[in-house]
C-alpha cells in the first residue's frame, strides 16, 4: 500500500473530526468561563507575592493610629 | 478489528450519527424541564453555572440514551418506529454506542458534580443507572409496568435541576418530578394503542399485548385522573400561580375528557377511524407538559417582576 499524504479515510471522516473539534473548543470555553464565575464567587483574595503589605504588619502598641497625626 | 476492515466499512459513521445515539428529541425535553426546575427554584443561580448545569444534565440524559440504543439494538432493529436508530442502521457499533455511552456517564456526572454540587451530581448519577439498567435491562422486557416505573428516569431532570439551584430536594421539587411521573403512563399507552405492531413484533410486554387493549384504556383512565390532582397541587406550593393554575384546571379537564373518550371507544370504532381519539390524546399529551411547564416558567416571571 502506498503511503499517501490524503487518504480516502481522511475524507470520509472529515466532518466527524471537525465535529469533535469544535466541541473540543467549546468543552474549553465553557470550563474557562465556568472557572472565572467560581472563582468570582469566592470574594476577594490576596495572593503572597512577596511585596510588603501593610494591613498585615500589627498594630503599633503607641496608642496612635497607624498614619495618623501627632 | 483491523485497519484494513475499517477501510472496507463502506459507510463512515459521522458526527451526526453519534449525536443521534443521544436522543436528541428526548433531551430537548430534558433541557426544557430541567430549565424550568432551575429557574423556577427561590435561589438565584449564575446564568453560567446554570448553563452548565443544564447542558451536563443534557449530556446525562443523552448518555443514558446511548446505553439503552446499545442495549436494545436487537429490538430495535425489529420496530418500525426505531428502525433507523444509529445501531440497527448499521452506521454506529453496538460497542461505540456502549463507549460513548459510559464515557458520557462519567463525564456529565462529574462535571455536574464541579459546576454546582454534590447531590445534584447523584441525582443524575442515579438517573443514568435507572433509565439504562432498571428501565432498558431489567423492567423493559419483563413487565408491562415497564412505562410506569421507567417514566420515573424521565421524571428527574426538573427535580435535578431544583437540587442543582438549591442544593436540597424540596415538595416543589417532588411535585414537578411526580407531574411527569404520572404524564408518562398515559402518553405512552396512548402510542401502543395506535403503534400495536411495533411492540408485538419486538415482543415487548407492553400493557396492549399482555393484558388486552380493553385493560390499557381503562389504565389510560386512572393515570390520567390521578395526574390532575398532582398537576394542581403544585399550583398550590410557592412555585405555582395564576398562570399555572389556569393551565393546570384547563389542561387537565381537556386531557381528563381525552382519557374519558379513549376509555369509552373498543377496538372496532378505533380501527373504523384509524385511532383518531387515541392519536389526538398523544397529541395533546406532548402540549400538556410543554404548558404546565410554561406557566410555571411564567409565573416564575411574574413574581420576578413583583406583578404577584
Amino acid at each position: 500500500m502506498t503511503i499517501k499524504v490524503e487518504h480516502d479515510l481522511h475524507r470520509r471522516r472529515f466532518s466527524r473530526n471537525v465535529g469533535v473539534g469544535l466541541v473540543l473548543v467549546a468543552f474549553i470555553c465553557i470550563i474557562f468561563g465556568l472557572t472565572v464565575v467560581k472563582v468570582k464567587q469566592l470574594g476577594q483574595m490576596q495572593a503572597f507575592d512577596h511585596v510588603v503589605r501593610p494591613e498585615l504588619v500589627p498594630v503599633q502598641s503607641t496608642g496612635q493610629a497607624p498614619g495618623g497625626s501627632n | 478489528m483491523t485497519d484494513a476492515t475499517i477501510l472496507e466499512r463502506d459507510t463512515e459513521a459521522q458526527f451526526g450519527d453519534y449525536f443521534a445515539l443521544l436522543k436528541p428529541r428526548v433531551m430537548s425535553l430534558v433541557v426544557f424541564t430541567a430549565f424550568v426546575g432551575l429557574l423556577v427554584a427561590p435561589v438565584q443561580v449564575h446564568p453560567m453555572i446554570g448553563f452548565c448545569a443544564i447542558l451536563f444534565i443534557a449530556v446525562g440524559a443523552g448518555a443514558s440514551g446511548a446505553l439503552n440504543m446499545w442495549w436494545d439494538a436487537d429490538i430495535d432493529a425489529l420496530m418500525k418506529r426505531t428502525a433507523r436508530r444509529p445501531i440497527p442502521a448499521g452506521k454506529v457499533t453496538a460497542q461505540e454506542a456502549l463507549g460513548v455511552g459510559l464515557a458520557l456517564s462519567g463525564f456529565s456526572v462529574v462535571m455536574l458534580w464541579l459546576a454546582t454540587n454534590l447531590a445534584a451530581a447523584a441525582l443524575l448519577a442515579f438517573t443514568i443507572f435507572f433509565y439504562a439498567v432498571v428501565y432498558s435491562m431489567w423492567l423493559k422486557r419483563s413487565t408491562p409496568q415497564n412505562i410506569v416505573i421507567g417514566g420515573a428516569a424521565g421524571a428527574f431532570p426538573p427535580l435535578i435541576g431544583w437540587v442543582a439551584a438549591t442544593g436540597s430536594v424540596s415538595l416543589e421539587a417532588v411535585l414537578m418530578f411526580a407531574l411527569i411521573f404520572m404524564w408518562t403512563p398515559p402518553h405512552f399507552w396512548a402510542l401502543a394503542l395506535f403503534l400495536k405492531k411495533d411492540y408485538d413484533t419486538a415482543g415487548v410486554p407492553m400493557l396492549t399485548v399482555t393484558h388486552g387493549r380493553r385493560v390499557t384504556r381503562q389504565h389510560i383512565l386512572v393515570y390520567t385522573l390521578l395526574l390532575a390532582p398532582v398537576a394542581l397541587w403544585l399550583g398550590f406550593t410557592q412555585i405555582g400561580g395564576p398562570v399555572y393554575l389556569t393551565v393546570a384546571v384547563l389542561a387537565n379537564a381537556w386531557f381528563a375528557k381525552g382519557a374519558f373518550d379513549i376509555w369509552r371507544r373498543d377496538e372496532d370504532r378505533a380501527e373504523a377511524d384509524k385511532y383518531r381519539v387515541e392519536k389526538a390524546f398523544f397529541q395533546f399529551s406532548l402540549l400538556y407538559l410543554f404548558v404546565h411547564f410554561m406557566a410555571l416558567l411564567a409565573d416564575a416571571a411574574l413574581r420576578a417582576f413583583g406583578v404577584i
